[in-house]
């Protein structure tokens, strides 16, 4: 398995970002230099002040450390973008399954409400609907979640219709396997590594979400994530101060963060589907061995190996 | 009263071309510790009966009329439930080319659990004992069974779908093409395997193969199909002896003489009807060399002669007038 991931080196590359996101997100409360929660006391001279050697990334406009409140805001984005995500897979590959094995009316059902989703923009209805429900971080997580399940379900759908014509499951037709446990037994199996590619990339779709959320004010105000650090920081007017340390971290550790989930996501659906890859005479391994076969002397009844 | 009874099964494909039929007014009877060999050619509508036999037709398939009789209750009343309960205790299938009617994630133990777990016929502490006593039934070692389908080779894959269909000690077991996908040296193993099992279990097989050979080596009687229609229907020694539908009679001829190597082979020239277009009248008929006026407009009537041998055909009603 990992010798498969590493050859797929895109695949790597994105484990290792995410992976150290998610310790820097762990270990927050000992890498951090300062609690970024607790309240300050300082000089109007920390307000924006530039990095230094007691603030790496210089000061925000309260004087808090920059690198504390960007590591401490890798939990909030982390936490939105797989507990979003989460939702997402239960409800869309739920419904995807169904939608899939049962067919005929429950599927147009099913299908014609996720369609209703899908013609929606996301970003507006979530801004809209943020506003309504009001701001808090269960929120931000239940809206992300509950507009984002349908591309999923789709994916899945697509998925169980090409496993449920496999004979392996009229066999299990055949034995007199209930329904529900043809769908968790047999077909599910064979739907989770798509699952998991879709998945991988709905965690990155929400932690941008979050992050635009909380960038346009409707965060949850007690908590520090990387879209409300660049709320304030336009707020309080960085650009004008040219507090680069103050705009561009936030930032930074977004695309850090989406980029290695995308090439994971990119990863995982090759994995899954061969056929994306390129023809394999065009393959590096399988090149050298041909090239190999020409230089030597054949010896007789050995057979020739490609 | 027979084990099996089938009496004018009629199946239907709803498609949104129009409506096929692959199966027509189709009767049979099965007896304890007998062996049907249902013949006929690609598309005749043998599987399509036996799916509908188990009723686990695709979607688009229906059993439009027809009674289905096991131990003398309708199989096709049954509820969706019930029918459940009798799959694989009642009837019990093993299916063509057993690679894919196996689940390649799942082990061939887990898979052969399954059956018996799922009807409860042995208590669970014992399931994985009587798994192992199955695999040694078909000829495969115990230590095997938590393997993958993919280590094990073609003959074996289909052994363990044997076993799999006598997990539950069933009443009837459906092979479907159990050979048409191995080599003859494992085909021979496998039907010597049947062979015994039938008599060592008392078991009653319906064989459907497009292979006459088989069905003359493990069958006592033989029903051969036509355009979704039975044509001829008797115990093996008559129909291959005394072949009177003019089908049987070619397809017997066709059959490569031993005895005479370098004749050349012969075949029925034509190919089976399509579905959406099948003759308003005997379904061969087209391709007959014998065929009568009749032939094109009236569909043959069954013909009960000696008894137990049935026929399809207007030339022998003709005959025994």
């Amino acid at each position: 398995m990992t010798q498969v991931f590493v050859r797929y080196r895109l695949g790597g590359l994105g484990l290792v970002m995410v992976a150290a996101v998610v310790v820097v997100a762990f270990l927050a409360p000992w890498l951090a230099p300062y609690d970024p929660y607790a309240t300050i006391t300082g000089s109007s001279a920390d307000i924006m002040a530039s990095p230094s050697r007691g603030h790496l990334l210089g000061q925000d406009d309260s004087g808090k450390d920059v690198l504390s409140s960007v590591i401490y805001g890798s939990r909030i984005s982390l936490t939105v973008g797989f507990a979003a995500s989460f939702i997402v897979v239960v409800l869309g590959a739920t419904v995807g399954m169904l939608s899939g094995y049962a067919g005929g009316r429950v599927d147009m059902v099913l299908m014609r409400i996720t369609d209703a989703f899908l013609v929606v923009p996301r970003l507006p209805l979530m801004l809209v609907v943020i506003t309504v429900a009001g701001r808090g971080l269960a929120n931000i997580i239940l809206v992300i979640g509950l507009l984002s399940w349908t591309y999923m379900a789709r994916v899945v759908r697509s998925q169980v219709l090409t496993v449920k014509e496999r004979q392996f499951i009229l066999r299990a037709k055949a034995l007199g396997v209930s329904p529900a446990r043809i769908m968790t037994r047999h077909i599910l199996p064979q739907v989770v590594p798509v699952i998991f590619a879709e998945a991988t990339l709905d965690v990155s779709y929400a932690i941008l979400s979050e992050a635009t959320l909380s960038f346009l004010g409707l965060g949850d105000p007690m908590l520090i994530s990387w879209g409300s650090i660049l709320n304030r920081a336009f707020l309080r007017g960085a650009v004008m101060r040219e507090a680069w340390w103050y705009l561009i971290p936030p930032g930074v550790a977004l695309a850090w963060t989406t980029l290695g989930l995308t090439f994971l996501g990119i990863a995982l659906q090759e994995m899954i589907n061969p056929r994306l890859k390129t023809h394999h005479l065009f393959d590096e391994g399988k090149t050298v061995a041909i090239k190999r076969l020409k230089t030597r002397t054949p010896i007789l009844g050995e057979a020739p190996r490609f | 009263m027979a084990l099996l009874d089938v009496r004018g099964l009629t199946v239907e494909y709803h498609t949104p071309a129009g409506d096929l039929r692959a199966v027509e007014d189709l009767s049979f009877s099965l007896e304890e510790r007998e062996t049907l060999g249902i013949v006929g050619e690609s598309g005749c509508g043998k599987s399509t009966a036996m799916l509908a036999l188990m009723r686990i037709l695709p979607e688009e398939g229906r059993v439009v009329a027809g009674e289905i009789a096991l131990e003398g209750a309708d199989l096709l009343q049954l509820s969706p439930a019930d029918m459940r309960t009798r799959r694989w205790r009642g009837i019990s299938m093993v299916f063509q080319g057993a690679m894919n009617a196996l689940n390649p994630v799942r082990t061939i133990e887990s898979q052969i659990a399954e059956a018996l777990r799922l009807h409860e016929t042995v208590a669970g502490s014992e399931v994985k004992a009587e798994v192992g006593r199955l695999l040694d039934l078909v000829g495969i070692a115990p230590s095997r069974g938590p393997q993958y389908p993919h280590q094990y080779s073609g003959g074996m894959r289909q052994r363990a779908m044997i076993a799999m269909a006598l997990a539950c000690r069933p009443l009837v077991v459906i092979a479907d093409e159990p050979t048409t996908a191995l080599d003859v040296m494992i085909q021979a193993q496998i039907l010597d395997l049947l062979q015994q099992l039938q008599q060592d279990m008392g078991l009653s097989i319906i064989l459907v193969t497009h292979d006459l050979g088989v069905v003359a080596e493990l069958s006592d009687r033989v029903l051969v199909m036509y355009g979704g229609r039975l044509a001829e229907y008797g115990d093996v020694d008559t129909v291959y002896n005394q072949a009177l539908h003019p089908y049987t009679q070619r397809l017997l001829g066709a059959f490569p003489d031993i005895e005479n190597p370098r004749a050349p082979l012969v075949s029925i020239p034509g190919c089976p009807p399509p579905l959406d277009a099948l003759p308003p009248g005997c379904r061969f008929e087209p391709r007959c060399h014998l065929s009568l006026k009749a032939c094109s407009r009236e569909v043959p009537p069954l013909c009960e002669l000696a008894a137990g041998h049935i026929v399809s055909c207007h030339m022998v009603k003709a005959h025994d007038r």
